[in-house]
């Protein structure tokens, strides 16, 4: 009863979400109050029957009701109640009823947050956003509807992909969804503003908070993710260059220009054609990763079991809704007021620059994927682009925006001080090449190449501890004075230095990691030795675990440093009985940023075992960068400026010195 | 500089950084793409030594020999022609006899076995490598997912 409670939900909500998507915009059209906030409304009920249905899947799952298929296919009575939970979008219609989910959230924060939007803009927001939940309820009811019965009840079901059984699971598709369909709601704004034809400033203060949360979700899941698959699959790689990983990066770039390219809009009111082509690449970006997962024409460690219908389906909806934003686009955008020229030296020339290279560097990804695609339509052809292509463009193509970071902040608007700047970051450069060469020391081993890669990752983070230094004054002014001005700094300029220095972070432990890890495989017997990273493992011994749905060999791992015992792991290979597939659970042993990573091969004849042991110097830092990156998200988001309804309110304020000097 | 001029200076620094993207990325597909290939591809496909290829296909039952702690060694068919693969270093968990597998490498001068630096494996047919199953399909070889697992 109670799925079937969430398979008509989930009609309901298709059919308010259809007045939805046309009453608010003849409202808007006829400046009908009424009309128009209906929207509010509709976004509200829809968000309900959502959840409702949503809710009604997690019973089954949680209740493991086998009459439901899409629960006898992705789960196991014996799993644990938080893989159970997770198991809902741990497969393809699941994971479409969580986008749908996220999507009509972000409508029901619109519609709640949003009271200081004009009406017809809010309206058309909203109906944008039904738009985007019709096509995605019909495309879940009429070729991926999880709440189909079978005829015969099963007794057990078929279990989860062993690798998706993990807590990552439970927290990495959420938050990739919060932040790609959260870019859906900088593309309804874009669009919203195109059907109105008005577009200012005040337009890219009410897009930006959205964008800016939407992006921090982004960093958030894809760090994640790259973080799961590093110590789940067992390979020590922190990213593949998969297409899926692609497909979630490319939004994150898009996204990442926009944020910035929001700012000059804002500030200068420049850039407004850019900026709303931005918000719509940036969500087509996130639709088209929706495609090339789900409907499986590229092959991946994500894509479920796949179905061409589905594939057809959610080709039909990339095709109409960004065919159609883009032809939109082409009839309005000329008719936009573009705004002044500026210099090549200010700050929005280097946001503009920032724009450039994120845009290319995110294209030359888009043309590694899709090219094997499009090879393969046109002549049959079958080829793979990996790694070591991406490693070449993407990698060379993000060099001048490293360099080019720090001084950003730095520069003023309208006319900038290259000089000036110059003189304020040689300081933060020099140290930055003495750390690359000290930690290029301590850690031997390597080409000397990776000094100066180093060194732009602690460039990049003196170079953002540089600009809250001499905006607050210190060296100039009094020390006390100087920190007044440092806490009263706009919370935006810590956001910026965050971000900032969480790109240097990762930059640092990408180099590191690449640089200084080591490898070794040997095989050991109970009682044999090994040595990494300047430790010394000890084999112990194996055992056998059983546990709720699976079994497994592992084995004890003592680690020790100068002949003191420091650690001790397990590291293990798992049977999973329902599917008999196996997995490798590495033993981690963390210090500081370093990891010691253990994982097991195949058993041999003698009762050896192989055993592979990486030593992965700061390779914490890659995500800790990630986590900054995210801090400076947050910290941004409650800045003032962003708070939506603080223009209103703004005027109150005495605006302080440092206040000006960050505008 | 007039306006002009540094309207032009922009557009002018702006392509170029375009068109050296584009050369890149030209030289990168070069450099790196690796065509796909089933063992009976191999006879006509008169490849150099040192192509990188992606070389699909089940792995032949009874041929996979794992050698001295790192190095394996076993064969990739697709039910009519088989090459024999060479590898060094860690095999996926999915790694299986009867399954399909991708191995990613080149041939060395004179030496008909296939040395890879990658190996990529799925389970049964629906993680199945699509190359592999679209090509072993194109071939008739039935992959009815279970009796290949067992």
């Amino acid at each position: 009863m109670i799925v079937e409670t969430g398979h008509y939900a989930l009609v309901l909500a298709l059919a308010v979400a259809l007045l939805s998507s046309v009453l608010p915009v003849i409202g808007a059209r006829r400046n009908d109050a009424g009309m128009m906030a209906f929207a509010s409304t509709a976004s509200v009920a829809l968000f309900g029957l959502v959840l409702l249905s949503f809710s009604a899947l997690t019973w089954a799952y949680e209740a493991s009701d086998f009459s439901v298929k899409n629960v006898w296919e992705n789960s196991h009575s014996a799993m644990p109640a938080i893989f159970r939970f997770s198991a809902v979008w741990g497969n393809h219609e699941g994971s479409m009823m969580l986008w749908l989910l996220i999507l009509t959230f972000f409508s029901l924060l619109v519609a709640v947050f949003g009271r200081n939007l004009p009406e017809s803009l809010k309206a058309n927001t909203l109906a944008v956003q039904a738009w985007m939940a019709v096509a995605f309820i019909l495309f879940i009811l009429l070729t991926s509807n999880p709440f189909l019965r079978l005829d015969v009840v099963p007794a057990e079901g078929q279990d989860l992909n062993p690798i998706l059984q993990d807590v990552g699971l439970a927290i990495h598709p959420p938050l990739l969804y919060l932040g790609y369909v959260g870019f859906s709601v900088s593309f309804s704004f874009a669009i919203a503003a195109l059907i109105d034809g008005r577009l200012d400033a005040a337009w890219a203060r009410w897009v930006r908070p959205w964008t800016l949360a939407a992006w921090t979700f982004l960093t958030a899941g894809i760090a994640m993710g790259s973080y799961w698959a590093y110590y789940e699959l067992g390979w020590g790689g922190w990213w593949f260059w998969d297409p899926v990983e692609n497909a979630s990066l490319m939004p994150w770039l898009a996204g990442t220009a926009l944020l910035h390219s929001a700012i000059v809009m804002e500030k200068r009111e420049a850039l407004k054609i850019w900026t709303v082509l931005l918000a719509i690449i940036a969500f087509s970006l996130s639709l088209l990763g929706t495609f090339l997962v789900r409907s499986g024409v590229l092959t991946s460690v994500h894509s479920f079991a796949t179905d061409p219908s589905r594939g057809v389906f959610i080709l039909g909806i990339l095709t109409l809704f960004i065919g159609g934003a883009f032809t939109l686009f082409a009839i309005r955008a000329p008719a936009l007021k573009s705004g002044g020229l500026f210099a090549p030296i200010s700050r929005e020339g280097a946001l503009v620059l920032n724009n450039l290279v994120l845009t290319v560097s995110m294209a030359s990804v888009l043309i590694g994927t899709l090219y094997p695609l499009v090879l393969e339509t046109l002549t049959g052809n079958k080829i793979s682009v990996g790694a070591p292509f991406f490693n070449l463009t993407f990698g060379l193509l993000m060099v001048p925006l490293l360099i080019a970071t720090p001084f950003g902040p730095m520069l003023a608007w309208k006319r900038g001080d290259l000089l000036g700047a110059f003189q304020r970051l040689y300081v933060a450069a020099g140290l930055a090449l003495v750390a690359g060469l000290v930690f290029f020391y301590l850690d031997e081993g390597g080409p000397i190449l990776a000094v100066l890669g180093l060194a732009a990752g602690f460039y990049l983070i003196f170079g953002a501890i540089a600009d809250l230094w001499y905006r607050s004054g210190f060296g100039k002014a009094a020390t006390g004075i100087a920190w007044k001005r440092l806490i009263g700094l706009p919370r935006s300029a810590f956001g910026t230095a965050l971000g900032h220095a969480g790109l240097g972070i990762t930059v640092l432990g990408v180099i590191a990691v690449s640089t200084f890890q080591t490898e070794h495989v040997t095989e050991m017997k109970p009682g044999e030795t090994a040595d990494a990273g300047g430790y010394h493992l000890v084999f112990d011994g194996m055992n056998s675990m059983k546990g709720p749905n699976f079994t497994e060999q592992r084995a004890h791992f003592s680690i020790s440093r100068d002949g003191q015992k420091v650690r001790e792991v397990w590291s293990s290979k798992r049977l999973y009985t329902a599917r008999r597939m196996p997995t490798t659970e590495a033993g981690i042993a963390t210090f500081g940023a370093s990891q010691l990573y253990v994982a097991l091969g195949d058993p041999m004849a003698d009762g050896g075992i192989v055993v592979r042991i990486w030593w992965k110097p700061s390779v914490l830092f890659i995500w800790f960068g990630a986590l900054f990156m995210m801090a400076g998200g947050v910290i941004s988001l409650t800045d003032r400026r962003l708070r939506v309804g603080a223009p209103a309110r703004r005027a109150k304020k005495m605006p302080t010195p440092a206040l000006e000097a960050a505008e | 500089m007039t306006r002009k001029q540094k309207r032009l200076a922009v557009i002018a620094g702006g392509m170029s950084f375009i068109v050296a993207a584009v050369l890149l990325i030209m030289f990168a597909f070069g450099q790196s793409v690796a065509y796909f290939y089933v063992p009976g591809d191999l006879a006509t496909a008169n490849l150099q030594p040192g192509t990188r290829i992606r070389l699909g296909g089940l792995v032949q039952t009874g041929s996979w020999v794992q050698g001295a702690g790192k190095t394996s060694t076993f064969e990739v068919t697709d039910t009519i022609s088989t090459v024999k693969v060479t590898y060094t270093g860690i095999l996926p968990d999915l790694f299986r006899e009867g399954q399909g597998v991708v191995a990613e490498g080149s041939f060395v001068a004179g030496d008909p076995v296939f040395v890879a630096d990658t190996v990529l494996a799925k389970h049964d047919e629906t993680y199945m490598p699509k190359d592999v199953a679209d090509r072993l399909k194109a071939q008739g070889v039935e992959m009815g997912g279970k009796e290949v697992v067992k």
